[in-house]
């Protein structure tokens, strides 16, 4: 479904990414670790298409299209998703509508039908109870003067509405105490299937409890120095990303 | 000789007395401004003798004055010898079918979603009986006269009702007022009146669009609604159509007044022709409107979308005389290209227990400069007034600009007066948030302004709403790189 090949990253002329190769198959769950400033949230928001970022080498490869040369909307309406880290505050933009207007955008791209109002309201209806979140949230601007918790929610239920074939999930536990984490959690395993493939970008182990990865890669310094399975995330929790980093220095 | 002839003869004396050459086909004077062409305009329009002699006085106290140059706009000088003051309403050619309109123009009315009969009265198209919007015109006024409501022109209203026009005819706005309601006193061409009587609440929304003669307003609109005791009235002005118009400077006054637990509603779109992207050709808006809250209990709520024009300078305000009188100002002013506004209200607290809220959104694009002025002053008598202000600018690129101009002024103690006042930027992180949710950039911009306005879309007919939206979204094109 996705695969990176030699992807090199920079912003304001800094290399960030130097040289990344992934593999996601689909219905497959990676996990991304690695210390503050290794390029985690820079690989999630150059596979979404943030213009702040240039790649400078290399390609990325989705469902056998070339994803770097898609406009951030296409990529959405493509099916790529991002759980943002810091969800933006929209004053004013109903959060309804908001969320009706992009699940249309995709039907278009799709050439199907577009929801009705009325049918659209419907399935929020079910949707919201994916991420136990009360109705009255729907009614507000999105985002705006909503608790970290709320707006991580917020960002599954849209991830629910859009039903993605890639969700990147970029630092979603962040700020979230254990109630909300394993709401969140819970919600992404219930959208988890065989038909998507997601990949939960994290510095923490403990989300890893609740969202059980089939793979784990840790990247340090601009690339993916190791990979394994989800015991690796344990082994990281442990031993401390020293250890990860020492293992990258020896294998020069 | 009969009493055609002797008019006519009257008035071939009086052009050559005076060396007029008046082109019978358009039926225009002139360019030019003296005593003699007051005369003519008014004699034209066949008004009272108080009316002329009115007239007369704006005009001579306007030569007493000097053309204002406070607001924060800039143009070249206007020289008032180069206008012409008064030409007959023009026939527009009348089309057969849209097809002959200007493609733009159609372009326009198309993305604002205007139904295609409308089309066609503004296009100028020669449209079914069954549509004509002057037949519809007459039976709206029917049901208003059923119920002693006048709604007409101002120059039939001088026909038909001089009293009222007398009774309150610059009560609000004097003709000493400002050097452009002077001017506007002096050379008035036409505009609205509406009359509401006493403990009659105006059944629909008094619209231009009903209005015979609306699609010719003038360059010098002269508009007085007055709501009697208990009366209640929404009026709406303009149109979101994009009006051109030859005459550069448009000087319009608007009064309003509301008696004992009278209401007023005044909404506005404005579209005037902003001029190209250099802003060459734009009109010039320059408007007094002001709404006197006579009476207790009484309100007047002004709410303005202004997309338009090259230069807009205008204050929609509120007398609040009345003890327990409401006045509100709601407004959106977005300016692109090389647009100015200087825009805002004047809230001023003279009865006791007063309140007054004014919410401001100013939105700037292109290379346009956006001001908001607003003073709140509390006068002496005026115990426990209270003021609500909120001034947003929003900015688009960063080439524009957003000022904000509060006074405040306050004379007695028990005032409380809040002002609340922020500028913002559309965030290339708001824009991503979209795009990423697969919302074009162009969509993006248009949601995050509409949310940005709604707290004064809400004030706006429903219909009227949904056309501001779509005209926002219209002016907005070409904004977002």
């Amino acid at each position: 479904m996705l695969e990176i090949r030699n992807l090199h990253a920079s912003i304001e002329a800094k290399e960030i990414l130097r040289g990344i190769d992934l593999k996601v198959n689909v219905g497959e769950v990676h996990a991304i670790m690695g210390p503050n400033g290794s390029g985690k949230s820079t690989l999630a928001n150059v596979l979404a298409g943030r213009p702040e970022y240039q790649v400078t080498a290399g390609e990325v490869i989705y469902e056998g299209k070339d994803l770097l040369a898609m406009a951030p909307e296409i990529r959405a309406r493509e099916g790529v998703f991002l759980a943002f880290q810091y969800p933006v505050e929209l004053p004013g933009v109903n959060n309804t509508t908001f969320l009706r207007a992009a699940l249309n955008e995709a039907h278009k791209h799709r050439n199907q039908p577009e929801v009705s109002a009325g049918a659209f309201l419907a399935m929020l209806k079910k949707k919201i109870q994916l991420v136990e979140m009360p109705d009255t949230l729907l009614n507000r601007a999105v985002n705006e003067g909503f608790s970290g918790g709320e707006k991580k929610r917020n960002e599954i239920l849209q991830m629910a509405v859009l039903e993605p074939r890639l969700a990147i999930l970029d630092e979603t536990d962040s700020g979230l105490d254990i109630d909300a984490l394993r709401i969140v959690a819970g919600g992404v395993n219930k959208l988890r299937s065989k038909d998507n493939a997601i990949i939960v970008v994290t510095h923490y182990q403990r989300l890893l409890n609740y969202i059980v990865p089939d793979f784990v890669h840790v990247l340090y310094n601009g690339k993916i120095v190791k990979s394994g399975d989800k015991e690796l995330a344990l082994e990281l929790e442990e031993r401390g990303y020293d250890w990860a980093k020492d293992e990258e220095v020896a294998a020069r | 000789m009969n009493n055609s002839d002797l008019t006519v003869e009257k008035f071939a004396n009086e052009q050559y007395k005076y060396g007029f050459v008046t082109d019978i086909e358009t039926d225009k004077l002139p360019k030019g401004l003296n005593e003699d062409v007051i005369r003519l305009i008014s004699e034209k329009k066949n008004e009272p003798a108080w009316m002329t002699e009115w007239r007369l006085k704006a005009y001579r106290h306007w030569l007493t004055m000097k053309e204002p140059h406070w607001s924060n706009v800039k143009y070249d000088p206007i020289d008032y010898q180069d206008i012409v003051y008064y030409a007959a309403p023009k026939k527009k050619p009348k089309l057969n079918n849209l097809d002959e309109a200007d493609p733009e123009l159609v372009k326009a009315f198309e993305k604002l979603g205007i139904p295609i009969e409308e089309q066609k009265r503004l296009a100028g198209v020669a449209v079914d009986a069954v549509f004509d919007s002057v037949s519809v015109a007459t039976t709206f006024k029917e049901k208003l006269s059923e119920l002693g409501i006048v709604f007409c022109s101002m120059s039939e209203a001088l026909q038909h009702h001089p009293d009222l026009v007398k009774k309150y005819l610059g009560t609000v706005v004097p003709y000493t007022d400002n050097f452009f309601a002077s001017l506007n006193s002096a050379v008035f061409s036409d505009g609205s009146f509406a009359y509401v009587p006493k403990g009659v609440r105006c059944p629909m929304e008094l619209s231009t669009y009903f209005r015979i003669n609306a699609s010719e307003t003038g360059q010098f609109e002269r508009t007085l609604i007055v709501a009697e005791e208990g009366a209640y009235v929404s009026y709406l002005e303009g149109c979101t159509a994009p009006i051109r118009d030859t005459n550069q400077l448009h000087a319009a006054v608007v009064e309003l007044v509301a008696l004992d637990n009278a209401e007023i509603k005044y909404s506005t779109v404005q579209n005037w022709y902003p001029g190209d992207k250099d802003g060459k050709g734009g009109i010039y808006n320059f408007v007094t409107k002001r709404g006197a809250c006579r009476g207790v209990n009484s309100k007047i709520s002004w709410t303005q979308v202004e997309t338009g024009s090259a230069i807009t300078w205008k204050y929609p305000s509120c007398l609040l005389q009345g003890d327990n009188s409401v006045g509100e100002f709601y407004s959106v002013a977005m300016t692109n290209n090389m647009q100015q506004a200087d825009t805002g209200t004047k809230m001023i607290h003279i009865g006791k227990n007063t309140r007054s809220t004014i919410i401001s959104k100013g939105i700037s694009a292109g290379r346009s400069n956006n001001s908001y002025r607003g003073q709140v002053r509390i006068t002496r008598k005026a115990d426990n007034a209270r003021n609500y202000s909120q001034c947003d600018s929003l900015l688009i690129g960063d080439k524009c600009g957003a000022h904000t101009f509060p006074y405040l002024e306050t004379n007695n103690p028990t005032a409380q007066v809040e002002h609340e006042a922020t500028t913002s930027k559309i965030g290339a992180d708001q824009i991503f948030y979209l795009n990423q949710r697969g919302i074009s950039t162009e969509d993006a911009v248009r949601l995050i302004v509409n949310g940005y306005c709604k707290e004064v879309f809400k004030q706006l007919p429903m219909e009227f709403a949904v056309e501001a939206t779509r005209l926002l979204s219209m002016s907005l094109e070409g904004s977002v790189g």
